[in-house]
């Protein structure tokens, strides 16, 4: 399998003779191309993971609340929800935009 | 063994004495012998290749290119119209870095429909990076396929070998077809350090923007200029095996010579029958075969030409609204240098009409009788 750590060359001497793919995406994390970044508000969110089926990358990932930190009471303890990958999100909105309950903002991203 | 084989079919062998892996084609005139021959090699088991019938010539070379990506010795062979078709893919094949052969059978080309020979077609392929050898005889046909997988798969370029239509491609000469034990020692199978594989994938050719796409072209340029040295350098290996030398030119009485007429393919050969007869009459001429046009032999046609009075340049094509191709190569060849002869560029046997010997006598004189051309293109036997 492709080596996974970053592949680094500087010139005609080390690099290969054609363009080719040497390492994994694992290491290459393509989030940096965003310039808008999806938040969800999981108040809002009916866990219908329709965002999940959309996202085109897929940087959408579904986990318990309690990896990411949140402990929701009533009818969503303990079910899954979705979150976004920040390391892969290219920020292309299509979450946002299929939201049927629209609990997805796009915020800029800047410092 | 000495066979009796066409030029055609000379391709034919010295792709299976390659053990090609893959061949993908599209039958075209004069060229369609070529892979007909190889179909009767895998048919009847003498090749252990995949024959791929493919739907055009653009995509022979792209099943060519993808089985070199994988590490598989590919070959195809094309004429005229369907080498145009393959224009693109050729460009492909040299940035892929895939050491395709092909084998091209210089067609005119149409309109009108012709299909006799002229080197307008190969010639339109010069900017692409494929390595272009032009034979003269069927054994340099053999021959300059098992090398140009030598070299190619070194420097990792895909290579034209170009013969003329009818004068090679049909016509039958007797041929030393070498040992396929002695080819194997001489040509090892192919294992390039990158190639498709699904136990270690890689994608090949992806989107590469201002800040490597340089880099890459560099790289081409520097194989082009290796593949120089490699030529003369497995020329000479091949000779120790076979006894058969073929370099990046083939002089012929330049040493002395006032008069150096430069040529390729078949009428190189004609030359020296006309170079023997003026030299009978005292007349001190020579040729200057050009085999392989690309990589351009820079080197080699300023060390021959160094001592010539005048220059000749046979061209079979022709650029139009500038001159013959070879002349313009040899032309710009000699610019630096500090010698300046006057450089005659001759256009004749467009179309496949005959270059006779009595035809390049004529070259000669007439180069001997000017101080320097009246016209950047001279045309000889057009009818008026």
């Amino acid at each position: 399998m492709p080596e996974e750590k970053k592949i680094i060359w500087r010139g005609v001497k080390d690099m290969p003779p054609m363009a080719v793919s040497l390492g994994s995406m694992r290491v290459n994390l393509t989030g940096n191309w965003r310039n808008v970044r999806p938040v969800i508000n999981y108040e809002k969110c009916t866990r219908c993971m329709i965002c999940w089926k959309y996202c085109p990358e897929p940087s959408i990932l579904i986990k318990m609340p309690e990896e990411i930190g949140l402990k929701p009471e009533g009818k969503y303890a303990g079910k899954e929800i979705p979150v976004i990958d920040l390391n892969y999100c290219k920020g292309c909105g299509v979450c946002a935009v299929e939201c049927p309950v629209e609990c997805i903002e796009l915020v800029k991203e800047e410092k | 063994m000495i066979e009796v084989i066409m030029g055609n079919h000379a391709l034919s062998y010295g792709a299976m004495l390659s053990r090609v892996q893959v061949i993908a084609a599209y039958p075209i005139t004069p060229q369609t012998q070529v892979v007909e021959l190889l179909s009767e090699f895998c048919a009847d088991g003498r090749l252990a290749a995949k024959f791929i019938k493919v739907e055009s010539e653009h995509s022979a070379m792209a099943a060519c290119i993808a089985a070199s990506a994988t590490g598989a010795r590919a070959f195809t062979a094309t004429s005229a119209q369907g080498l145009a078709l393959m224009h693109e893919e050729l460009h492909w094949a040299v940035g892929a870095r895939t050491p395709v052969v092909l084998g091209n059978i210089n067609r005119a080309m149409a309109p009108p429909w012709t299909i006799w020979t002229e080197q307008n077609d190969s010639l339109s392929q010069r900017d692409t990076g494929v390595m272009q050898i032009y034979c003269q005889d069927n054994q340099e046909v053999l021959d300059s396929v098992i090398l140009a997988y030598k070299v190619g798969e070194q420097v990792l370029l895909p290579t034209m070998i170009v013969l003329d239509a009818f004068f090679l491609s049909h016509t039958s000469e007797p041929v030393d077809v070498p040992e396929q034990e002695l080819v194997d020692k001489f040509l090892p199978p192919y294992n390039p350090e990158w190639k498709l594989d699904p136990e270690n994938p890689h994608a090949f050719g992806g989107l590469t923007g201002p800040d490597w796409y340089f880099e890459l072209r560099y790289q081409i340029e520097q194989a082009m200029v290796k593949a120089k040295d490699l030529i003369e350098k497995e020329g000479r290996e091949y000779e120790r095996i076979f006894g058969r030398y073929y370099g990046l030119v083939e002089p012929y009485k330049t040493e002395d010579a006032d008069v150096i007429l430069v040529s390729s393919g078949t009428p190189a050969a004609t030359a020296r029958v006309a170079v023997d007869k003026l030299r009978a009459e005292g007349k001190k001429v020579g040729n200057l075969r050009i085999r392989v046009f690309r990589p351009f032999p820079f080197e080699k046609v300023i060390e021959h030409l160094r001592n010539a009075k005048k220059v000749a340049v046979l061209d079979r094509n022709i650029s139009f609204g500038h001159s013959g191709i070879f002349y313009q190569e040899v032309k710009s060849a000699l610019y630096n240098q500090d010698f300046h002869p006057p450089i005659f560029g001759y256009i004749a046997g467009l179309g496949g009409r005959d270059i006779t010997p009595e035809l390049i006598e004529e070259i000669f004189l007439e180069t001997m009788e000017h101080d320097k051309p009246e016209s950047e293109t001279i045309f000889k036997g057009v009818k008026v």
